[in-house]
């Protein structure tokens, strides 16, 4: 029951987000969009997923988004409205996904997947939560992909400290 | 359900005593009264204030986008008060008990952010909108060396739920499933090999298990004032150059929403500081041998004894830290945007990361 209220609060502010010409208003209902998929999140036993999509996606990508139209544009300038460009490619490569996506869900017979049927309801068990079991996992099996991507993310950061830099004319 | 009204009522009591308080503490900081004539001593002018404000007119300006200037103040209230979700009052009273409570409130925080942009671009007014992106920038920024203070706590403690945090803290602690075989020494150290598991009061608090908490203890409280919109990092509401900030089109019931919602952040920040460094609901007075002090200032857990001793010390420290905030408000002058910045990233950020490298061999020390 609940699953069916945070997924049509989402797929309605999804739509929404998508249709209004209102910068500002795409942005606070692409806020609901996220709150409703970490609702969703935590219905699967995904706590601290959840809670971090909360932390980077509302706390971080979403406010620095606001902030950016809020920024670059004037009060009720025509800047803030957003146009329809390239409308058939836009429709083709959406329609292709949807029908590739469509496809592959009715054709996976999901409820007979084998680690389906074996998995109890109880997932977490003793734990109460699964940042244990993340934590252990990150410094162990996929330590190399987590350093990776901090490295990825100092270069970004460096590169962006570069380029914001106030150059003096020499 | 109950549990929402518990905390809504008990919110509403705490913040208009804090409000009164705040008019007195100010009034006598400045060689002043305050207010004398509501009630005794003027302790019916803060229930009164808000009766006012119910009654007065909800002005919504004409070119005010509607929808988002109504919003606003439901979604910064909800946010903060969503946050005391995960508080524990008592040693068996928490609203909701989620193992990564500490996380969740980070999280939540931020999405007060989200709401002081909707208030200051649903007002149109560019004292609104400066302060509000006044607000914003300062709130993320400070929660980088917020975050890393508590990160440095919940290092020491090894979790993440604030009422097993709790339970480390005081004589309590065998009684929390999962901590029944644990050992609390004095300043962490086991190489002293003095057992405090059984002495409990203050030298079983954070800042006693690992005095390096004290450091980021002082970091976090800089950096809630910060977050709270509190003096000396008040300027998105400076009245001298901005009028109100992100408010200052709201009237009438909204504005006393978006009212309680600042000082609800003001307490829930004292409250986190309370539950990780200053001992939670846990008792400050030690056994000193047959003078059994904390048990007899614990009470029983599951009876209206802890509950009250729980309750009482919690709040009484809470109020502590607000009293200290209040006077710093009337204290020291607000901070220009670029030394807030400077305070931030030049001098909390880097002292934090320290802690938290400090806090890791700390606990390293400890098992």
């Amino acid at each position: 029951m609940l699953f069916y209220i945070f997924a049509a609060l989402a797929i309605v502010s999804g739509a929404y987000m998508v249709l209004t010409r209102n910068l500002l208003y795409a942005g606070f209902s692409l806020l609901i969009t996220l709150l409703s998929i970490a609702g969703i999140y935590v219905l699967l036993f995904a706590d601290f997923i959840a809670v971090t999509q909360l932390m980077v996606y509302v706390g971080g990508v979403l406010v620095l988004i606001l902030f950016g139209i809020m920024l670059s544009s004037r009060v009720h300038d025509k800047s803030v409205l957003s146009e329809n460009v390239n409308t058939v490619w836009g429709t083709l490569v959406a329609g292709l996904i949807l029908v590739g996506l469509s496809y592959n869900i009715l054709k996976a017979n999901i409820s007979s997947l084998p680690w389906l049927q074996m998995t109890v309801v109880d997932v977490l068990g003793d734990q109460k939560s699964t940042v244990q079991m993340i934590g252990i996992k990150l410094m162990t099996d996929f330590v190399l992909p987590f350093e990776i991507a901090s490295l990825l993310l100092l270069i970004a950061l460096m590169g962006a400290a570069y380029i914001a830099t106030n150059k003096q004319k020499v | 359900m109950l549990a929402f009204v518990l905390t809504l009522v008990l919110l509403l009591s705490i913040v208009i005593v804090l409000a009164y308080a705040e008019r007195k503490v100010a009034a006598f900081m400045q060689d002043r009264m305050g207010p004398t004539e509501a009630g005794p001593y003027g302790s019916l002018q803060a229930v009164l204030d808000v009766l006012k404000l119910l009654q007065k007119e909800d002005i919504v300006p004409a070119a005010a986008d509607k929808k988002l200037f109504k919003l606003a103040p439901i979604l910064i209230f909800a946010a903060v008060f969503a946050g005391f979700a995960v508080i524990p009052f008592t040693p068996d009273l928490v609203p909701a008990g989620i193992g990564i409570g500490v996380f969740y409130l980070l999280a939540i925080i931020s999405l007060d952010v989200v709401g002081l942009l909707m208030a200051g671009w649903g007002s149109n007014n560019k004292y609104a909108m400066l302060g509000a992106m006044r607000s914003v920038a300062q709130i993320v920024s400070y929660e980088i060396p917020a975050a890393l203070a508590i990160l440095s706590a919940v290092m020491v403690c090894q979790s993440l739920d604030f009422q097993e945090i709790s339970y480390q803290q005081g004589v309590l602690m065998n009684f929390f499933p999962g901590l029944g075989s644990e050992v609390n020494w004095l300043f962490g150290l086991e190489a002293l090999g003095i057992n405090t598991t059984y002495v409990g009061g203050i030298t079983t608090w954070n800042i006693f298990r690992a005095p390096i908490l004290l450091v980021s203890f002082i970091i976090y409280f800089i950096a809630s004032l910060a977050e709270s919109n509190r003096a000396p990092f008040d300027i998105p509401e400076a009245e001298s150059e901005l009028v109100a900030g992100f408010h200052v089109e709201y009237s009438g019931f909204r504005f006393a929403m978006l009212f309680l919602a600042e000082y609800s952040m003001m307490v829930l920040v004292s409250l986190v500081a309370v539950i990780l460094f200053l001992g939670s609901w846990n008792t400050p007075l030690p056994n000193l041998g047959p003078i059994r002090l904390a048990y007899w200032t614990t009470g029983t857990v599951g009876e209206l004894s802890g509950m009250l001793w729980g309750g009482f010390w919690l709040l009484s420290k809470t109020f502590m830290l607000l009293f200290l905030q209040l006077q710093i408000r009337w204290t020291y002058p607000r901070l220009r945007v670029d030394q807030l910045m400077h305070l931030c990233w030049k001098v909390l950020t880097p002292i934090a990361l320290a802690v938290v490298l400090i806090a890791g061999i700390w606990r390293l020390l400890m098992i």
